[in-house]
Protein backbone atom coordinates (compact mmCIF):
# COMPACT_ATOMS: atom_id res chain seq x y z
CA UNK A 1 0.00 0.00 0.00
CA UNK A 2 1.52 3.28 -1.02
CA UNK A 3 2.04 6.15 1.08
CA UNK A 4 -0.48 9.09 1.35
CA UNK A 5 1.02 11.69 0.23
CA UNK A 6 2.92 14.51 2.66
CA UNK A 7 0.33 16.75 3.91
CA UNK A 8 1.78 20.76 3.59
CA UNK A 9 2.39 22.56 6.82
CA UNK A 10 1.17 25.83 5.28
CA UNK A 11 -0.65 26.20 1.68
CA UNK A 12 -1.22 29.43 0.04
CA UNK A 13 -3.81 28.98 -2.24
CA UNK A 14 -4.69 31.77 -4.93
CA UNK A 15 -4.52 34.07 -2.37
CA UNK A 16 -4.82 38.10 -2.37
CA UNK A 17 -4.54 41.01 -0.04
CA UNK A 18 -5.49 44.40 -0.76
CA UNK A 19 -4.88 47.53 0.77
CA UNK A 20 -6.54 50.51 0.09
CA UNK A 21 -7.80 49.12 -3.03
CA UNK A 22 -4.14 48.10 -4.30
CA UNK A 23 -2.99 44.46 -4.55
CA UNK A 24 -0.64 43.58 -2.29
CA UNK A 25 -0.16 40.17 -2.93
CA UNK A 26 -1.73 38.80 -6.06
CA UNK A 27 -2.80 35.63 -6.72
CA UNK A 28 -0.21 33.73 -4.53
CA UNK A 29 0.05 29.82 -4.20
CA UNK A 30 2.77 27.54 -2.80
CA UNK A 31 2.67 25.01 -0.27
CA UNK A 32 5.25 24.58 2.08
CA UNK A 33 6.13 21.08 3.91
CA UNK A 34 7.38 19.56 7.41
CA UNK A 35 11.06 20.42 8.01
CA UNK A 36 11.46 22.59 4.59
CA UNK A 37 12.84 26.10 4.56
CA UNK A 38 11.92 28.83 2.87
CA UNK A 39 13.85 31.63 1.97
CA UNK A 40 11.93 34.40 0.59
CA UNK A 41 13.79 37.56 -1.20
CA UNK A 42 12.27 40.38 -2.90
CA UNK A 43 12.07 44.23 -3.14
CA UNK A 44 10.94 46.76 -0.16
CA UNK A 45 7.14 46.55 -0.62
CA UNK A 46 6.84 43.18 -2.47
CA UNK A 47 4.50 41.94 -0.08
CA UNK A 48 6.52 39.62 2.23
CA UNK A 49 5.67 41.11 5.73
CA UNK A 50 1.95 40.65 4.40
CA UNK A 51 2.50 36.80 3.27
CA UNK A 52 4.09 36.32 6.65
CA UNK A 53 1.75 38.09 8.59
CA UNK A 54 -1.37 36.47 6.26
CA UNK A 55 0.39 33.10 7.52
CA UNK A 56 -0.28 33.56 10.57
CA UNK A 57 -4.16 35.14 9.92
CA UNK A 58 -3.13 38.79 11.48
CA UNK A 59 -4.30 40.00 7.64
CA UNK A 60 -7.07 38.14 6.36
CA UNK A 61 -6.82 37.72 2.76
CA UNK A 62 -9.37 39.43 -0.05
CA UNK A 63 -9.25 36.45 -1.46
CA UNK A 64 -7.87 32.20 -1.54
CA UNK A 65 -7.55 30.30 0.98
CA UNK A 66 -4.65 29.68 4.03
CA UNK A 67 -4.54 26.28 5.39
CA UNK A 68 -1.86 25.75 8.42
CA UNK A 69 -1.86 22.33 10.02
CA UNK A 70 -4.56 21.65 7.68
CA UNK A 71 -7.03 23.68 8.38
CA UNK A 72 -8.65 26.80 6.60
CA UNK A 73 -7.64 29.49 9.09
CA UNK A 74 -9.51 32.30 6.69
CA UNK A 75 -12.97 30.96 8.04
CA UNK A 76 -11.44 30.96 11.85
CA UNK A 77 -12.73 33.59 14.57
CA UNK A 78 -9.75 35.11 16.21
CA UNK A 79 -10.08 33.03 19.06
CA UNK A 80 -10.06 30.11 17.01
CA UNK A 81 -7.18 31.46 15.71
CA UNK A 82 -5.36 31.31 19.05
CA UNK A 83 -5.00 27.94 18.94
CA UNK A 84 -3.17 27.71 15.30
CA UNK A 85 -0.77 30.85 15.96
CA UNK A 86 0.34 28.62 19.41
CA UNK A 87 1.60 26.19 16.70
CA UNK A 88 3.68 28.59 14.69
CA UNK A 89 6.58 31.38 16.21
CA UNK A 90 7.30 34.98 14.47
CA UNK A 91 10.03 37.23 14.55
CA UNK A 92 8.37 40.14 13.62
CA UNK A 93 11.08 42.70 11.94
CA UNK A 94 11.87 45.69 14.50
CA UNK A 95 11.55 42.50 17.06
CA UNK A 96 8.54 43.90 18.71
CA UNK A 97 9.63 42.73 22.17
CA UNK A 98 6.80 44.82 24.98
CA UNK A 99 8.99 47.59 26.02
CA UNK A 100 6.84 47.71 29.57
CA UNK A 101 8.01 44.46 29.83
CA UNK A 102 11.40 42.81 30.83
CA UNK A 103 13.14 40.53 29.24
CA UNK A 104 12.13 37.38 31.16
CA UNK A 105 8.58 38.64 31.22
CA UNK A 106 8.81 38.97 27.40
CA UNK A 107 9.78 35.60 26.87
CA UNK A 108 7.50 33.62 29.01
CA UNK A 109 4.39 35.69 27.51
CA UNK A 110 3.57 33.08 25.29
CA UNK A 111 4.03 30.55 28.03
CA UNK A 112 1.89 32.02 30.45
CA UNK A 113 -0.83 33.65 27.70
CA UNK A 114 -1.56 31.41 24.88
CA UNK A 115 -4.03 28.96 26.57
CA UNK A 116 -2.97 25.62 24.38
CA UNK A 117 0.09 25.98 25.55
CA UNK A 118 -0.64 24.88 29.34
CA UNK A 119 2.70 25.43 30.78
CA UNK A 120 2.66 24.95 34.65
CA UNK A 121 4.25 28.09 36.41
CA UNK A 122 6.37 26.32 37.84
CA UNK A 123 7.94 25.69 34.48
CA UNK A 124 7.76 28.93 33.05
CA UNK A 125 11.00 30.72 34.77
CA UNK A 126 13.19 27.03 33.36
CA UNK A 127 11.81 26.95 30.04
CA UNK A 128 12.52 30.94 30.00
CA UNK A 129 16.10 30.47 30.76
CA UNK A 130 16.79 27.42 28.89
CA UNK A 131 15.13 29.90 25.44
CA UNK A 132 17.42 32.79 26.87
CA UNK A 133 20.40 30.35 27.02
CA UNK A 134 19.60 28.99 23.31
CA UNK A 135 20.35 32.66 22.09
CA UNK A 136 23.03 33.21 24.70
CA UNK A 137 21.51 36.07 26.54
CA UNK A 138 20.81 34.61 29.67
CA UNK A 139 21.86 37.52 31.98
CA UNK A 140 19.73 39.62 30.76
CA UNK A 141 16.46 38.49 32.71
CA UNK A 142 15.68 41.41 34.65
CA UNK A 143 16.61 43.99 31.76
CA UNK A 144 13.95 46.03 29.79
CA UNK A 145 14.22 45.82 25.72
CA UNK A 146 15.21 49.78 25.82
CA UNK A 147 18.45 48.58 27.46
CA UNK A 148 19.59 45.92 24.79
CA UNK A 149 21.30 46.11 21.58
CA UNK A 150 19.51 46.09 17.83
CA UNK A 151 21.25 42.62 17.62
CA UNK A 152 20.46 41.33 21.62
CA UNK A 153 16.73 42.08 21.27
CA UNK A 154 16.62 40.11 17.52
CA UNK A 155 18.19 37.21 19.81
CA UNK A 156 15.59 37.94 22.46
CA UNK A 157 12.93 38.22 19.86
CA UNK A 158 13.84 34.91 18.47
CA UNK A 159 13.56 33.23 21.92
CA UNK A 160 10.04 34.38 22.83
CA UNK A 161 9.26 32.77 19.25
CA UNK A 162 10.62 29.59 20.23
CA UNK A 163 10.01 29.17 24.09
CA UNK A 164 7.01 27.53 23.24
CA UNK A 165 8.53 24.68 20.64
CA UNK A 166 6.39 25.25 17.76
CA UNK A 167 6.73 23.33 14.79
CA UNK A 168 7.18 26.53 11.99
CA UNK A 169 8.88 29.43 12.75
CA UNK A 170 8.63 32.65 10.75
CA UNK A 171 11.40 35.28 10.49
CA UNK A 172 10.93 38.53 9.05
CA UNK A 173 13.77 40.37 7.75
CA UNK A 174 16.03 38.49 10.99
CA UNK A 175 19.12 40.27 9.64
CA UNK A 176 17.93 43.73 8.65
CA UNK A 177 19.45 46.52 10.23
CA UNK A 178 22.31 44.64 11.49
CA UNK A 179 25.64 44.70 11.12
CA UNK A 180 27.62 41.75 9.35
CA UNK A 181 29.00 40.13 12.53
CA UNK A 182 25.63 40.36 14.15
CA UNK A 183 23.48 39.51 10.98
CA UNK A 184 25.48 36.17 11.18
CA UNK A 185 25.00 35.65 14.49
CA UNK A 186 21.27 35.72 14.39
CA UNK A 187 21.31 33.68 11.14
CA UNK A 188 23.23 31.16 12.94
CA UNK A 189 20.43 31.26 15.73
CA UNK A 190 17.51 30.79 12.90
CA UNK A 191 19.73 27.31 11.46
CA UNK A 192 20.31 26.32 15.05
CA UNK A 193 16.67 26.32 16.24
CA UNK A 194 15.82 24.97 12.90
CA UNK A 195 18.24 22.08 13.05
CA UNK A 196 18.06 21.17 17.04
CA UNK A 197 14.21 21.04 17.17
CA UNK A 198 14.02 20.25 13.08
CA UNK A 199 11.29 23.06 12.57
CA UNK A 200 9.69 24.10 9.87
CA UNK A 201 11.19 27.85 8.73
CA UNK A 202 10.56 30.56 6.38
CA UNK A 203 12.61 33.22 6.18
CA UNK A 204 12.17 36.79 4.75
CA UNK A 205 14.96 38.44 3.76
CA UNK A 206 16.93 41.05 1.78
CA UNK A 207 20.11 39.39 1.90
CA UNK A 208 21.15 36.38 -0.14
CA UNK A 209 23.61 35.41 1.75
CA UNK A 210 21.21 34.57 4.37
CA UNK A 211 19.37 32.10 2.10
CA UNK A 212 22.80 30.62 0.87
CA UNK A 213 23.59 29.91 4.72
CA UNK A 214 19.91 28.50 5.34
CA UNK A 215 20.49 25.94 2.14
CA UNK A 216 23.75 24.93 2.36
CA UNK A 217 24.78 24.95 5.92
CA UNK A 218 23.72 22.82 9.10
CA UNK A 219 24.40 23.79 12.84
CA UNK A 220 27.11 21.65 14.17
CA UNK A 221 25.54 21.08 17.84
CA UNK A 222 29.02 19.60 19.17
CA UNK A 223 31.07 22.56 17.96
CA UNK A 224 28.30 25.23 18.59
CA UNK A 225 29.08 26.41 14.51
CA UNK A 226 27.87 26.39 11.23
CA UNK A 227 29.47 23.92 8.90
CA UNK A 228 28.75 22.78 5.35
CA UNK A 229 25.90 20.56 4.57
CA UNK A 230 24.60 20.55 0.63
CA UNK A 231 20.93 20.21 0.05
CA UNK A 232 19.46 17.03 0.63
CA UNK A 233 21.96 16.12 3.64
CA UNK A 234 20.39 17.51 5.99
CA UNK A 235 17.83 14.84 6.85
CA UNK A 236 16.40 15.14 3.78
CA UNK A 237 15.06 18.39 4.20
CA UNK A 238 15.30 20.88 1.84
CA UNK A 239 15.44 24.29 1.23
CA UNK A 240 13.33 26.37 -1.87
CA UNK A 241 13.65 29.88 -2.36
CA UNK A 242 10.62 32.07 -3.52
CA UNK A 243 10.77 35.92 -5.23
CA UNK A 244 8.09 38.11 -4.97
CA UNK A 245 8.49 40.85 -6.77
CA UNK A 246 4.72 43.71 -6.13
CA UNK A 247 2.87 40.81 -4.40
CA UNK A 248 3.58 38.18 -7.27
CA UNK A 249 5.17 35.05 -7.29
CA UNK A 250 7.85 35.10 -10.18
CA UNK A 251 10.12 32.60 -8.54
CA UNK A 252 10.15 29.23 -6.63
CA UNK A 253 12.50 27.08 -6.34
CA UNK A 254 15.69 25.44 -5.01
CA UNK A 255 19.08 27.27 -5.21
CA UNK A 256 20.55 25.75 -8.04
CA UNK A 257 17.40 27.05 -10.25
CA UNK A 258 17.54 30.39 -8.51
CA UNK A 259 21.22 31.35 -9.71
CA UNK A 260 20.35 29.78 -13.34
CA UNK A 261 17.07 32.18 -13.63
CA UNK A 262 17.46 34.45 -16.56
CA UNK A 263 14.88 36.74 -15.12
CA UNK A 264 16.23 40.18 -14.43
CA UNK A 265 14.37 41.22 -11.24
CA UNK A 266 15.38 37.70 -9.93
CA UNK A 267 19.11 38.54 -10.75
CA UNK A 268 19.13 41.52 -8.66
CA UNK A 269 19.13 39.00 -5.77
CA UNK A 270 21.25 36.28 -6.38
CA UNK A 271 24.85 36.31 -6.06
CA UNK A 272 26.45 33.50 -7.30
CA UNK A 273 28.60 31.01 -5.04
CA UNK A 274 31.96 30.66 -5.72
CA UNK B 1 -23.98 54.03 -10.39
CA UNK B 2 -25.67 54.22 -7.07
CA UNK B 3 -24.28 57.75 -6.31
CA UNK B 4 -25.98 59.28 -9.87
CA UNK B 5 -29.14 57.52 -9.18
CA UNK B 6 -29.80 59.26 -5.83
CA UNK B 7 -28.88 62.31 -8.23
CA UNK B 8 -25.38 62.88 -5.62
CA UNK B 9 -22.22 63.54 -7.16
CA UNK B 10 -20.17 60.20 -6.83
CA UNK B 11 -16.76 62.00 -5.29
CA UNK B 12 -19.57 63.04 -2.23
CA UNK B 13 -20.14 59.73 -1.64
CA UNK B 14 -16.46 58.86 -1.51
CA UNK B 15 -16.15 61.77 1.27
CA UNK B 16 -18.42 60.16 3.18
CA UNK B 17 -16.86 57.04 2.89
CA UNK B 18 -14.31 57.29 5.32
CA UNK B 19 -16.20 59.29 8.26
CA UNK B 20 -19.05 56.18 8.17
CA UNK B 21 -15.98 53.89 8.08
CA UNK B 22 -14.60 55.54 10.97
CA UNK B 23 -17.71 55.30 12.90
CA UNK B 24 -18.30 52.16 12.17
CA UNK B 25 -14.93 50.89 13.09
CA UNK B 26 -15.03 52.68 16.49
CA UNK B 27 -18.81 51.07 17.18
CA UNK B 28 -17.63 47.84 16.53
CA UNK B 29 -14.55 48.86 18.96
CA UNK B 30 -16.63 49.74 21.66
CA UNK B 31 -19.06 46.58 21.22
CA UNK B 32 -15.79 44.38 21.35
CA UNK B 33 -14.71 45.85 24.42
CA UNK B 34 -17.97 46.29 26.38
CA UNK B 35 -18.74 42.87 25.92
CA UNK B 36 -15.01 41.79 26.71
CA UNK B 37 -16.02 43.28 30.30
CA UNK B 38 -17.92 39.76 31.07
CA UNK B 39 -15.62 37.57 29.62
CA UNK B 40 -12.72 35.98 30.88
CA UNK B 41 -9.66 36.61 30.49
CA UNK B 42 -9.74 39.39 33.07
CA UNK B 43 -6.38 41.53 32.90
CA UNK B 44 -7.40 43.09 37.37
CA UNK B 45 -3.33 44.28 37.47
CA UNK B 46 -3.76 46.52 34.14
CA UNK B 47 -6.89 47.78 35.39
CA UNK B 48 -4.96 48.33 38.65
CA UNK B 49 -2.81 49.81 37.03
CA UNK B 50 -4.18 52.18 34.82
CA UNK B 51 -6.46 53.01 37.55
CA UNK B 52 -3.26 54.61 39.31
CA UNK B 53 -1.93 56.18 35.88
CA UNK B 54 -5.55 57.60 35.51
CA UNK B 55 -7.03 58.33 38.55
CA UNK B 56 -3.60 59.05 41.20
CA UNK B 57 -1.87 60.38 38.05
CA UNK B 58 -4.53 63.02 36.98
CA UNK B 59 -5.69 63.91 41.26
CA UNK B 60 -3.18 67.46 41.04
CA UNK B 61 -4.37 68.63 38.35
CA UNK B 62 -8.07 67.83 38.70
CA UNK B 63 -7.92 69.48 42.24
CA UNK B 64 -5.51 72.79 40.84
CA UNK B 65 -8.53 73.25 38.40
CA UNK B 66 -11.24 72.56 40.56
CA UNK B 67 -10.22 74.83 43.12
CA UNK B 68 -9.48 77.55 40.65
CA UNK B 69 -13.03 77.06 38.97
CA UNK B 70 -14.50 77.45 42.36
CA UNK B 71 -12.48 80.61 43.64
CA UNK B 72 -13.15 81.78 39.86
CA UNK B 73 -16.87 80.91 39.91
CA UNK B 74 -17.47 82.39 43.25
CA UNK B 75 -16.26 85.82 42.39
CA UNK B 76 -18.32 86.20 39.13
CA UNK B 77 -21.54 85.32 40.87
CA UNK B 78 -21.17 87.28 43.68
CA UNK B 79 -20.34 90.38 41.37
CA UNK B 80 -23.96 88.97 39.21
CA UNK B 81 -25.69 88.32 42.63
CA UNK B 82 -24.75 91.77 44.21
CA UNK B 83 -27.12 93.62 41.77
CA UNK B 84 -29.51 92.06 43.18
CA UNK B 85 -28.34 92.52 46.80
CA UNK B 86 -28.45 88.39 46.86
CA UNK B 87 -24.64 87.91 47.50
CA UNK B 88 -25.30 85.59 50.34
CA UNK B 89 -26.18 82.87 47.82
CA UNK B 90 -22.93 82.35 46.18
CA UNK B 91 -22.72 79.17 47.77
CA UNK B 92 -25.67 77.61 45.76
CA UNK B 93 -24.72 79.08 42.39
CA UNK B 94 -21.25 77.90 43.12
CA UNK B 95 -22.11 74.38 44.14
CA UNK B 96 -25.20 74.14 41.25
CA UNK B 97 -22.84 74.77 38.13
CA UNK B 98 -19.73 72.65 39.94
CA UNK B 99 -21.80 69.89 40.53
CA UNK B 100 -24.15 70.19 37.31
CA UNK B 101 -21.34 71.35 34.69
CA UNK B 102 -17.92 72.29 35.57
CA UNK B 103 -16.86 69.90 38.05
CA UNK B 104 -17.40 66.72 35.04
CA UNK B 105 -16.90 69.20 32.18
CA UNK B 106 -13.96 70.64 33.48
CA UNK B 107 -12.24 67.38 34.91
CA UNK B 108 -13.03 65.35 31.90
CA UNK B 109 -11.17 68.06 29.75
CA UNK B 110 -8.34 67.16 31.85
CA UNK B 111 -8.50 63.66 32.07
CA UNK B 112 -8.61 64.08 27.86
CA UNK B 113 -5.90 66.51 27.71
CA UNK B 114 -3.80 64.30 29.84
CA UNK B 115 -5.16 60.56 29.57
CA UNK B 116 -6.55 60.29 25.70
CA UNK B 117 -3.40 61.45 24.77
CA UNK B 118 -1.33 58.54 26.61
CA UNK B 119 -3.64 56.30 25.61
CA UNK B 120 -3.63 57.04 22.28
CA UNK B 121 0.29 57.40 22.37
CA UNK B 122 1.16 54.70 23.78
CA UNK B 123 -0.97 51.88 21.71
CA UNK B 124 0.19 53.98 18.80
CA UNK B 125 3.81 53.13 19.34
CA UNK B 126 2.75 49.52 20.27
CA UNK B 127 1.29 49.51 16.73
CA UNK B 128 3.74 50.83 14.71
CA UNK B 129 6.18 48.68 16.39
CA UNK B 130 4.09 45.40 15.80
CA UNK B 131 3.55 44.94 19.16
CA UNK B 132 -0.05 44.82 18.97
CA UNK B 133 0.78 42.58 16.34
CA UNK B 134 3.19 40.37 18.38
CA UNK B 135 0.49 40.31 20.98
CA UNK B 136 -2.20 38.65 18.55
CA UNK B 137 0.68 36.33 17.36
CA UNK B 138 1.02 35.12 21.05
CA UNK B 139 -2.58 34.37 21.98
CA UNK B 140 -4.22 37.43 23.38
CA UNK B 141 -6.59 39.84 21.76
CA UNK B 142 -5.38 43.34 22.06
CA UNK B 143 -8.60 44.56 22.94
CA UNK B 144 -9.49 42.52 26.06
CA UNK B 145 -5.85 43.19 27.17
CA UNK B 146 -5.46 46.85 26.48
CA UNK B 147 -8.80 48.50 25.95
CA UNK B 148 -10.99 47.25 28.29
CA UNK B 149 -8.97 47.91 31.24
CA UNK B 150 -8.33 50.93 30.52
CA UNK B 151 -12.39 51.78 30.24
CA UNK B 152 -12.78 50.48 32.80
CA UNK B 153 -10.38 52.08 35.13
CA UNK B 154 -11.31 55.23 33.55
CA UNK B 155 -14.90 54.55 34.21
CA UNK B 156 -14.13 53.78 38.23
CA UNK B 157 -11.78 56.96 38.48
CA UNK B 158 -13.51 60.05 36.39
CA UNK B 159 -16.49 59.80 38.67
CA UNK B 160 -14.27 59.97 41.96
CA UNK B 161 -12.05 62.77 40.45
CA UNK B 162 -15.16 64.83 39.44
CA UNK B 163 -16.29 64.14 43.05
CA UNK B 164 -13.15 65.50 43.99
CA UNK B 165 -13.24 68.32 41.69
CA UNK B 166 -16.47 69.31 43.12
CA UNK B 167 -15.34 69.10 46.39
CA UNK B 168 -12.31 71.25 46.09
CA UNK B 169 -14.40 73.72 43.83
CA UNK B 170 -16.73 74.25 46.86
CA UNK B 171 -13.61 74.73 49.07
CA UNK B 172 -12.13 77.32 46.34
CA UNK B 173 -15.70 79.31 46.22
CA UNK B 174 -15.76 79.23 50.23
CA UNK B 175 -12.18 80.38 50.24
CA UNK B 176 -13.20 83.58 48.29
CA UNK B 177 -16.50 83.64 50.13
CA UNK B 178 -14.65 83.71 53.33
CA UNK B 179 -11.81 86.31 52.94
CA UNK B 180 -13.07 88.78 49.59
CA UNK B 181 -16.77 88.20 49.86
CA UNK B 182 -17.55 88.49 54.29
CA UNK B 183 -19.50 85.83 53.70
CA UNK B 184 -19.70 83.90 57.16
CA UNK B 185 -18.59 80.30 56.40
CA UNK B 186 -21.65 78.82 57.94
CA UNK B 187 -24.11 80.34 55.50
CA UNK B 188 -21.87 79.39 52.52
CA UNK B 189 -21.61 75.97 53.00
CA UNK B 190 -25.27 75.86 53.76
CA UNK B 191 -26.44 77.38 51.08
CA UNK B 192 -24.75 75.13 48.51
CA UNK B 193 -25.26 71.90 50.54
CA UNK B 194 -28.87 73.17 50.63
CA UNK B 195 -28.72 73.95 46.55
CA UNK B 196 -28.33 70.68 45.58
CA UNK B 197 -31.13 67.64 45.06
CA UNK B 198 -30.85 64.28 44.31
CA UNK B 199 -30.82 64.62 40.52
CA UNK B 200 -27.78 67.23 40.22
CA UNK B 201 -25.78 64.59 42.05
CA UNK B 202 -26.99 61.99 40.13
CA UNK B 203 -26.48 64.39 36.64
CA UNK B 204 -23.07 65.04 38.37
CA UNK B 205 -21.93 61.38 38.07
CA UNK B 206 -23.84 60.06 35.00
CA UNK B 207 -21.92 62.95 33.16
CA UNK B 208 -18.10 61.26 34.17
CA UNK B 209 -19.57 57.77 33.24
CA UNK B 210 -20.34 59.27 30.09
CA UNK B 211 -17.41 61.27 29.33
CA UNK B 212 -14.67 58.30 30.89
CA UNK B 213 -16.09 56.05 28.01
CA UNK B 214 -15.36 58.86 25.65
CA UNK B 215 -12.02 59.33 26.94
CA UNK B 216 -10.70 55.92 26.73
CA UNK B 217 -12.38 54.43 23.91
CA UNK B 218 -11.42 57.32 21.32
CA UNK B 219 -7.77 56.95 22.98
CA UNK B 220 -7.59 53.23 22.25
CA UNK B 221 -9.46 53.82 19.25
CA UNK B 222 -7.21 56.78 17.44
CA UNK B 223 -4.07 54.76 18.91
CA UNK B 224 -4.82 51.01 17.31
CA UNK B 225 -5.28 52.63 14.04
CA UNK B 226 -2.09 54.83 13.97
CA UNK B 227 -0.43 54.10 11.13
CA UNK B 228 3.03 55.96 9.80
CA UNK B 229 5.50 55.96 12.37
CA UNK B 230 6.48 58.31 15.10
CA UNK B 231 4.53 60.85 12.92
CA UNK B 232 1.56 58.56 13.06
CA UNK B 233 1.60 58.64 16.44
CA UNK B 234 1.75 62.88 16.82
CA UNK B 235 -1.41 62.50 14.68
CA UNK B 236 -3.35 59.87 16.13
CA UNK B 237 -2.45 61.82 19.61
CA UNK B 238 -4.06 65.08 18.75
CA UNK B 239 -6.60 63.67 16.84
CA UNK B 240 -7.51 61.66 19.91
CA UNK B 241 -7.69 64.87 22.28
CA UNK B 242 -9.42 67.18 19.59
CA UNK B 243 -12.17 64.59 18.88
CA UNK B 244 -12.45 63.24 22.98
CA UNK B 245 -12.74 66.92 23.98
CA UNK B 246 -15.54 67.54 21.16
CA UNK B 247 -17.26 64.88 22.29
CA UNK B 248 -17.32 65.96 25.73
CA UNK B 249 -19.18 69.02 24.55
CA UNK B 250 -21.60 67.21 22.65
CA UNK B 251 -22.68 64.52 25.27
CA UNK B 252 -22.63 67.21 27.48
CA UNK B 253 -25.45 69.33 25.77
CA UNK B 254 -27.25 65.91 25.01
CA UNK B 255 -27.49 64.63 28.81
CA UNK B 256 -28.32 68.20 30.11
CA UNK B 257 -31.24 68.29 27.60
CA UNK B 258 -32.55 65.06 28.26
CA UNK B 259 -32.51 65.75 31.46
CA UNK B 260 -33.60 68.91 31.69
CA UNK B 261 -36.46 67.46 29.63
Amino acid sequence: MADAPPQPILQFDRVTVRFDGADVLTDLSFAAFEGESRVILGASGSGKTVLLKTALGLIRPDSGKVYAFGKDITIMSERELFDIRSRMGMLFQESALFDSLTIEENVAYPLENIKSIQCPKDQVLPRVKEALEFVELGATLEKFPSELSGGMRRRAAIARAVVTGPPLVLYDSPTAGLDPITAHTIITLVIKERDISQTTAMIVTHRYQDGNLVANFRYNSKQGTLEPARNGERQGARTTFMVLKEGRLVFEGDQDRLELSKDAYVRKFVKPRV
Amino acid sequence: MVASEFGVPPNLLDLLKEPVLAVQDFLVLTGRALKNIFLSPHYTDDIFLQMDGIGVGSLQIVALTGTFSGAVMALQMARALASYGQVGKTGTLVSLTLVRELGPVLTALMVAGRNASGIASELGSMKVTEQIDAMRALGTDPVQKLVTPRVIATAVMLPLLVIIADFVGLAGGWLIADFFLSIPSKQYWSSAWRALDWSDVAQGLLKPLVFALVISLIGCYYGLRTTGGTQGVGRSTTQAVVMATVLIFIFDLMITKIWVS
